[in-house]
């Protein structure tokens, strides 16, 4: 009986994988992109049903931590159109984060008191009584991004001449440069830019106003609603779906592959007629449009934007993500930014819990593991780059620059081709 | 000509806010206070030209190694040798020597092993990875001070006293800012004798000009590489030192401190010795005088040094690649 059951079982199973393989490839790859999505998005229904004190993780993450996560995933994706598709390391990412940040403070929140204006604004009531720029949160996110990627384009233009490492200190310098401006900014000339270490707050928050609710039963405003962090986690999901779209799309066009042949040799590629300028500039304002969305998604989502947020340490998480998912692989970078992110905003806390509770106790130490995060990513990196510079999900095209040595000196070449059909 | 207006600019500058000044012998307090604040930029500068002439990587972990060698060095200077102002000159003198030779030490030997452990086995790795590693580096440096001497600031007493060594119409130069001078100064002459004179300094610039011609030449291209991290590291223990006998110390300091060596390195002409000194003395001024003169003429304040090192490093960068003193290279940068 028992084992009958289990033939059967087995040949259900074989059957179930002959008529997998039977599917047309299309569908192969795109369904367990929708069994994925499917999850994602039935996420905050079945959060509250996931075990509780699962050992290391603890907890899984509440939908609020869901948020944060999923924009810092969305700012890893950006990053990797410049640092994995284009091979320019930009050690200045958070600079775009924070000009999106502060987009949606100057365009959606009563912080220029002098004017009154309302575009498309929701959920005010009496509108001539709320001073300030508010426009519909929808039109800011479009706005910032455009703003950061002529930003990027305005950073990139002088510097997209020098190489490498060069290039990497100007965007550095960059992303020095602007959290010290925005912590400066309260006077400028006698003018109030970003109000200073206090940061702007509040910002609005999007929604869909009074005439959709009545008619479609949608929130007015999503901070007004009882169920915000379900559709601030519902709206970055479609976002980031949107960002990962494009950036796949982008990556197999002409555009994109005229990167990726600059990332591989960028002598060559000149040689053959790709514009280098202008494609490397393309990558920029790209990576960092995507940047300036996340950035004003953030600051609607805390309802604020503040100095604090925009350290130099942002710009390498970010680099640690695309690092730690391989350059240029658009899956990798995902799930590695969602693990980091995960890490950053609660993981850590929690595994350091764990691990203070049931190993360390054993030694008699205790250590707050969140404290070193920053070590525990440098030490990432490090790793990642000794043993396993492809990344964990490395994309194919790039092991393979990374194995063969295309893109260095053709004599380090030759020899590496030398020295391995010797060996 | 670009360079040109740009000077004549500073000259405008300068001249306009000297004018607005009520005690005229401020410019020249303001002066020594930058050339005290060169000198230690100097040292932590050289470091980063010298890796850079001979591996061509920008070691983003200098500023940690020099971080981490001043905290080291003032549990030394508090805790054993027990050092403050009451102490006899003699004691202080004898103490201070030692914590010098031991931040040295102890900087030559951090700064070879980030060498050994991460940079010696990508030679053959894109200079990307080798770039990104040092990055990675700087973060654990970072937190190992961070996990050792936790996130206060330290100092140690003011064991150099702060009178003049000479007092001239309101000009005061004090010997704690004397001393930095005293000791750099020597430092500087003894590097570029080395580097110039002795046979490893020959082995040095000939590794750095073809690692490869230089091996063939017999010459032991990793020891070379790890003799440069150490003279890098020990200058950084001696300018770890000075730092700290003027201001506070945490784990994060070396990281600010780092960038901003690093850009006069890159002002002077990476690579080149003297060029990074002439670049830390100017980046020391500009400094001292935008802070010295804030909110005077156009000069903003302490709150905007960093930007403004920074946008000059930018504009070097854009501008002028190869630096005051470099040489253009067919990199193009």
């Amino acid at each position: 009986m028992g084992i009958r059951q289990e033939i059967s079982s087995t040949l259900r199973l074989d059957r179930l994988g002959k008529s997998w393989n039977g599917l047309p490839d299309r569908a192969r790859s795109a369904i367990p992109v929708v069994v994925l999505l499917a999850l994602a998005f039935t996420y905050p229904w079945y959060v509250g049903s996931l075990p509780l004190n699962v050992p290391i993780i603890n907890t899984f993450p509440s939908v609020h931590s869901m948020v944060t996560i999923l924009v810092f995933v969305m700012m890893a994706v950006g990053l990797n159109i410049v640092v994995g598709y284009a091979g320019l390391l930009d050690l200045g990412y958070v600079a775009f984060y924070a000009i999106g940040a502060y987009t949606a403070g100057w365009f959606a929140s009563g912080h220029f008191e002098q004017v009154n204006v309302h575009l498309g604004s929701i959920g005010f009531g009496d509108r001539s009584a709320v001073p300030g720029i508010h426009i519909s949160m929808w039109v800011v996110f479009l706005i910032a991004a455009i703003i950061t990627a002529v930003a990027g384009v305005l950073i990139g233009l002088p510097t997209l001449r020098l190489r490498g490492d060069y290039l990497a200190i100007v965007t550095l310098g960059f992303g020095e440069i602007i959290p010290q401006a925005v912590r400066n900014g309260d006077n400028i000339a006698g003018h109030d830019i970003t109000h200073g270490t206090f940061g702007i707050s509040p910002i609005d928050s999007p929604g869909f106003g009074e005439k959709l609710h009545e008619v479609l039963g949608l929130p007015v405003t999503y901070q007004s609603s009882l169920n915000a962090d379900r559709l601030f986690f519902w709206t970055i999901l479609i976002l980031l779906g949107v960002t990962v779209f494009c950036s796949w799309r982008l990556r197999d066009s002409r555009l994109g592959r005229a990167w990726i042949a600059i990332r591989e040799d960028e002598t060559a590629a000149g040689a053959m007629g790709v514009p280098l300028m202008r494609t490397k500039t393309w990558s920029y304002a790209m990576g960092a449009f995507f940047g300036g969305i996340a950035g004003a998604y953030i600051a609607t989502f805390n309802s604020g934007a503040f100095p604090s947020q925009f350290d130099f340490n942002i710009s390498i998480f970010l680099l640690c993500m695309v690092i730690l998912g391989g350059m240029g692989s658009l899956w990798g970078v995902v799930v590695a930014g969602f693990i980091l992110a995960w890490l950053n905003v609660e993981g850590l806390a929690n595994i350091g819990a764990w691990l203070n509770n049931n190993v360390f106790t054993i030694v008699g130490v205790e250590i707050e593991v969140p404290k070193y995060s920053f070590g525990i990513y440098g030490l990432l990196i490090v790793l990642m780059m000794l043993f396993r510079p492809t990344g964990l999900i490395p994309e194919r095209r790039r092991k393979l620059e990374i194995e063969e040595g295309s893109g260095q000196d053709p004599i380090d070449h030759a020899l590496a081709e030398a020295a391995r059909k010797d060996g | 000509m670009l360079g040109v207006l740009f000077l004549i600019l500073v000259a405008v500058w300068l001249v306009k806010n000297y004018l607005a000044l009520d005690n005229k012998a401020d410019f020249f307090n303001i002066f020594l206070i930058g050339l005290t604040q060169g000198s230690t930029y100097a040292l932590v500068a050289l470091g980063y030209t010298l890796v850079y002439g001979i591996l061509q990587l920008i070691n983003f972990a200098h500023g940690d190694v020099f971080a981490l060698s001043g905290l080291f060095a003032s549990t030394w200077i508090v805790s054993i040798f027990h050092l403050d102002e009451q102490s006899s000159w003699f004691v202080i003198i004898a103490g201070l020597f030692a914590t010098f030779l031991i931040a040295m030490a102890f900087g030559a030997l951090l700064n070879t092993s980030i060498e050994r452990v991460a940079y010696r086995r990508l030679r053959s790795a894109p200079r990307l990875a080798v770039l990104i590693t040092a990055v990675g580096m700087s973060f654990i440096v970072q937190n190992i001070a961070l996990a050792v001497y936790g996130v206060n600031y330290r100092s140690v007493p003011p064991l150099v006293p702060t009178s003049d060594v000479f007092e001239f119409r309101g000009v005061h130069y004090g010997w704690d800012a004397f001393f930095v001078v005293l000791v750099t100064a020597p430092v500087l002459v003894l590097l570029t004798w080395m580097v110039k004179s002795t046979r490893q300094g020959k082995a040095m610039r000939a590794t750095s000009q073809d690692p490869e011609a230089a091996a063939i030449m017999g010459i032991d291209v990793n020891r070379t590489i790890s003799f440069t991290f150490a003279l890098a590291g020990g200058l950084a223990g001696i300018g770890a030192v000075l730092f700290l006998l003027e201001f506070n110390m945490r784990y994060d300091t070396g990281f600010q401190l780092g960038l901003i060596a690093f850009t006069a390195a890159v002002l002077g002409g990476i690579g080149n010795l003297t060029g990074a000194v002439l670049g830390a003395l100017i980046i020391g001024w500009i400094q001292a005088f935008n802070e010295g003169f804030a909110g005077g003429w156009y000069a903003p304040g302490p709150d905007w040094t960093r930007s403004i090192v920074f946008g000059l490093l930018i504009a070097i960068l854009v501008f002028r690649p190869e630096g005051l003193l470099g040489e253009r290279t067919p990199e193009g940068a």
